[in-house]
């Protein structure tokens, strides 16, 4: 008889209802055949693998994580509160040792949502990972949490939410952004000025196959996680780097995936891209389900699957090598570059220009936060976007010293409704949002 | 005059019905060691002094095939498994003769990899050599591409008996439910042959040459003659003739939950609107997962005989039974004695139970009377809470659109309906310590033959159309055909009802008027390659509900009338 090792559970909520649009990869049948092959090899059937239906996440959830813009409604589908829900209930499971560790198969997915929301960009809304962490932070009062990216594309809306928080270590290993969308996660991206080093990006070159993504896992995620010693690590399990994907370049295969599950022993892994709905996502997803649970899943693999074909250029090898020598040294001299690039004023500030590919909405932002080294530091976002939607997001993070607190709560207090269509206030040591 | 006949692990109960009155009811004490000599004395009482000629409907339900799988007692049979990537097929290992052999199809019903003929005339040779008469044959996605089973039977098929292809027994999706309900199948396929052709043989002697049907788990019937090709059906049916039996008289306009408390086991089952809800996988026995269909049902270790214990001075009652109450001759305390010394039950020797009572009552440091008090509450508040459970594990059942978790009808019930021997004793207490409204089933002694008499025949039927590939396909139902790109989600479910009406009314012997259809899934995707739709992919699912046969509705109110009285 077949039993699992580990205690795992899944959400499985293909969405067969929602579509971005009828020929979008984000469609309705995007988890048919992944669904038909988890039936198929009796997958829930395994005794201490359970399934659970996904409860829904509240607008307040969101808010504790995303500036809604104008609100929740308006930027969100039911299907997200749903795909978010099913994150939630995972996590929850595994906080409430119901399971040891659990997959949501859910879509639609949410690493480019950033925090600030002001429609659909590479098909997410909102972030349904950090809804997830976010909920866990405030109800189980959790705090060191490692994100694991493995999506194709760099999760740069993730990379934003966590971007100032030095308790939330970001890990997105991607395709190189100059071949790919969104453009982004360069090895020199590594966190604001309160948290530098806690963001790590490591661009593979294209045509990447699984000997090197199981090398950068085992030289340089393993590594860094075990410096970093999270209470809870998260994968961002997209299944993009497929050699089969038709929108990305990478040569990784259902046996990679599995085996990658297997090293990173993520508590939590929540499904993000994947578009070869027929010729990948339904052996990869029994691959990670498998390995999870601790099944010997050495027999799935795709029906054309063969390795010689799929192995990576000596080149590639080489260059893989060094951008993780790269990202180590960069991790291993974090606390000194930090001190080094540390700003000299109280604030310091950035511009930035959005795109919502999906949406097609420009959005500008000026970002300014106040350096400060006992928490994460009070952040002002001030957003616009093309159509002349122009916003105030003041978040108060987590664990925010006091100075932060005021400075936050000052900065909303002097903002003028004239100036700004809505003005935000997240406060999160009070698990408030307030809107004026 | 139809008659029920419902074997359970101590009686045989047996009912004769006509359109408006239950005409005669038994009860004859089940031989475990022959069940056919309980059959037939069942039969033969039952019908004493009626016209052979009035008879017109049997239904039998019985455990001859339940028995045979729990008690291990299945003759060698061969299995051969074609799987492909995936999980190991070893782990779905169902018995010595095992053999997983090459060739793969995929989630659509593209063949990928060939079968290897040598191989399988190998494998057929070694199993020959064994002395196997009875082989099952089951590939990875054969519900969706049945050619590799079909090849794999022509193959072999001059060297056994029969050959049971996974194919053939049900359009759901899994493959280690599918091996093991093809083993099961192969394995009581003799005893289940041979048990009903006595059977058959015997009433035609009696001069009843009548249809004679088979109650199945999931509460509807099916033909002798089809149950011989698939005898696994016949599993499990004892605890959906008692949901039946309560389906007679259950009113329709709300949730019932039903409870059959029995000597050893305690069975639930949750109506709605009238209707038994089917479970969405299958059988579980014996540590046998199946995609044999069933009533929804939930058995607990608690009924009137189970033994009642004081473990760490805690009053604890089950799981086992180790005979009858000791107001009955038994050898060990039980609900039943705790019935006896309250005074509810009358016809024991209340000595034997109070002087079973009378240990736990001392180490207890309580009354005798407050000892039987709290063993009947015990009983009634776990029935209670597992009932909940029951009602909770529904409601929690995944949905995969956002429409069905929207909609998602939450099963509420608030009326329970008792059967089994202890019933009426039981309704009174948990309509006292609880909120529902508690109702015994009228004739509740024997409801579950009632149940089987009146059940219809059921049955499944599951299309799956794949345009882009020019597929309509049902391979369960042995149909195929090829379609146009412009092949629609109507014309596939007007096709399904077509061959579910057909399967009921060949393979079921349906009474026309008993076809109530209804869809189970109904889905459509349009398949999206590059930016064009190059097709659609169509799953329908239909099922006949299970329910009562026409033109009985008269008896049933009479009863219900006569039990208000």
């Amino acid at each position: 008889m077949i039993k699992s090792k580990n205690r795992t559970g899944l959400v499985f909520f293909p969405a067969f209802d929602w579509a971005i649009d009828p020929t979008h990869p984000e469609r309705e049948e995007r988890l048919l055949y992944t669904q038909d092959q988890v039936f198929e090899e009796g997958i829930l059937d395994i005794e201490g693998i359970t399934e659970f239906k996904p409860d829904l996440v509240t607008a307040t959830d969101i808010q504790r994580t995303h500036f809604c813009v104008p609100d929740v409604w308006s930027v969100t589908t039911e299907s997200h509160f749903i795909s978010a829900g099913g994150a939630k209930t995972i996590g929850m499971a595994v906080m409430d040792k119901k399971i040891e560790r659990g997959f949501a198969l859910v879509r639609p997915p949410g690493h480019h949502a950033m925090r600030v929301v002001h429609g659909c960009r590479g098909f997410c809304n909102i972030n349904i990972e950090a809804i997830m962490i976010e909920y866990l932070r405030k109800a189980y009062g959790i705090r060191r949490v490692a994100i694991v990216d493995t999506d194709c594309h760099h999760g740069d809306g993730t990379q934003d939410l966590y971007w100032h928080d030095p308790d939330t270590l970001f890990i997105s290993i991607h395709q190189d952004g100059r071949t790919l969308y969104p453009g982004s996660g360069f090895i020199n991206e590594l966190g604001g000025p309160n948290a530098f080093g806690t963001t790590i990006n490591i661009p593979l070159p294209p045509y990447t196959s699984e000997e090197g993504f199981l090398y950068s896992i085992e030289k340089v995620v393993l590594p860094i996680l075990a410096d970093f010693k999270p209470e809870l690590v998260i994968n961002s399990a997209g299944q993009d780097n497929h050699y089969s994907d038709p929108i990305t370049n990478m040569n990784f295969s259902a046996q990679g995936y599995a085996r990658l599950t297997d090293m990173l022993k993520a508590d939590i892994a929540v499904l993000e891209g994947g578009y070869s709905i027929e010729g990948a996502l339904p052996y990869v997803n029994a691959g990670i389900i498998l390995a999870m649970a601790g099944i010997d899943y050495s027999h799935i693999h795709e029906p054309d699957y063969d390795p010689v074909r799929m192995r990576q250029a000596r080149s590639i090898t080489q260059q893989i090598k060094e951008i993780g020598d790269k990202v180590l040294s960069y991790w291993q001299e974090r606390e000194a570059i930090k001190e080094k690039l540390r700003p000299a004023g109280p604030f310091t500030e950035r511009n930035r220009r959005i795109f919502y590919d999906t949406d097609g909405i420009t959005e500008t932002q000026r970002e300014k936060i106040r350096i400060c080294s006992d928490c994460g530091g009070a952040l002002r976002i001030d957003s616009e976007t093309d159509s002349g939607a122009r916003i105030l997001a003041v978040h108060i993070p987590m664990h925010a010293c006091r100075a932060c607190q005021e400075t936050g709560y000052r900065w909303f207090g002097e903002a003028r409704t004239t100036d700004f269509g809505k003005i935000y206030l997240q406060d999160r040591p009070k698990d408030e949002y307030l809107v004026k | 005059m139809i008659i029920g006949l419902d074997v359970g692990g101590t009686h045989t109960d047996v009912v004769l019905l006509d359109q408006e009155n239950l005409v005669n009811q038994i009860k004859v004490r089940t031989d475990e060691s022959d069940l056919f000599q309980s059959v037939l004395e069942g039969l033969s009482r039952i019908t004493e002094g009626v016209d052979p000629k009035r008879i017109e409907r049997v239904v039998l339900s019985t455990t001859l095939t339940t028995n045979a799988i729990v008690q291990g007692a299945m003759p060698n049979v061969g299995m051969i498994v074609s799987s492909g990537p995936g999980i190991d097929p070893k782990f779905f290992r169902t018995n010595e003769h095992y053999y997983p052999v090459a060739g793969s199809i995929d989630h659509r019903g593209r063949r990928i990899e060939p079968l290897d003929p040598d191989e399988i005339k190998a494998v057929g040779k070694n199993l020959a050599g064994a002395g196997v008469r009875y082989v099952g044959v089951v590939g990875k996605f054969s519900s969706r591409n049945p050619s590799h089973e079909l090849e794999i039977r022509k193959l072999l098929r001059d060297q056994f008996e029969h050959i049971f292809l996974g194919h053939r027994i049900s359009g759901n999706l899994n493959f280690p439910r599918r091996i093991a309900t093809t083993f099961l199948n192969a394995a009581v396929y003799p005893v289940h042959k041979e048990f009903f052709t006595a059977v058959k043989r015997s009433l035609d002697r009696h001069g009843m040459k009548v249809p004679i049907h088979i109650l199945k788990a999931d509460g509807g019937t099916m033909s002798l003659d089809y149950s011989i090709d698939f005898p696994g059906q016949t599993i499990l049916s004892g605890p959906a003739a008692s949901v039946m039996g309560a389906c007679a008289f259950a009113p329709e306009d709300r949730d019932v939950i039903v409870l059959d408390i029995g000597g050893t086991t305690t069975d639930m089952a949750v109506l709605m609107g009238g209707v038994p809800l089917i479970d969405p996988f299958g059988i579980e026995l014996s540590g046998y997962k199946t995609l044999i269909r069933s009533l929804n049902t939930r058995s607990i270790g608690l009924g009137g005989d189970s033994v009642v214990r004081v473990i760490q001075g805690q009053l604890t009652i089950g799981p086992d039974r180790l005979g009858p109450a000791m107001g009955y001759g038994g050898s060990a305390p039980t609900p039943t004695d705790a019935l006896i010394a309250l005074d509810i039950v009358t016809d024991a020797e209340k000595a034997r139970s109070v002087a079973g009572l009378e240990p736990l009552a001392l180490t207890l440091g309580i009354s005798i009377a407050e000892t039987a008090e709290r063993i009947f509450n015990l009983a009634c508040d776990r029935i209670l809470s597992e009932s909940a459970k029951m009602v909770a594990q529904i409601n929690a059942k995944p949905v995969y659109t956002i429409h069905e978790l929207h909609e998602g009808y939450q099963v509420d019930p608030k009326t329970i309906m008792v059967l089994g021997g202890p019933a009426p004793y039981f309704a009174k207490r948990l309509a006292q310590n609880s909120s529902y409204e508690v109702r015994t089933v009228p004739r509740w002694k024997v409801a579950n033959a009632i149940g089987a008499a009146l059940a219809r025949a059921t049955c499944e039927v599951t299309l799956f159309a794949d345009t882009e590939r020019g597929i309509l396909t049902a391979p369960e139902e042995k149909f195929k055909k090829n379609v146009g790109r412009d092949f629609s989600r109507d014309e596939a479910v007007e096709k399904a009802f077509e061959l579910l009406k057909e399967k009921a009314l060949v393979k079921g012997e349906a009474n026309a008027q008993d076809l109530e259809m209804e869809l189970l899934e109904d889905l459509q995707f349009n398949m999206v390659r590059g930016f064009d739709t190059t097709g659609k992919n169509i799953r329908i699912k239909a099922q006949v509900k299970p329910g009562l046969i026409h033109g009985y509705g008269a008896v049933a109110k009479k009863l219900s009338e006569e039990a208000e009285r």
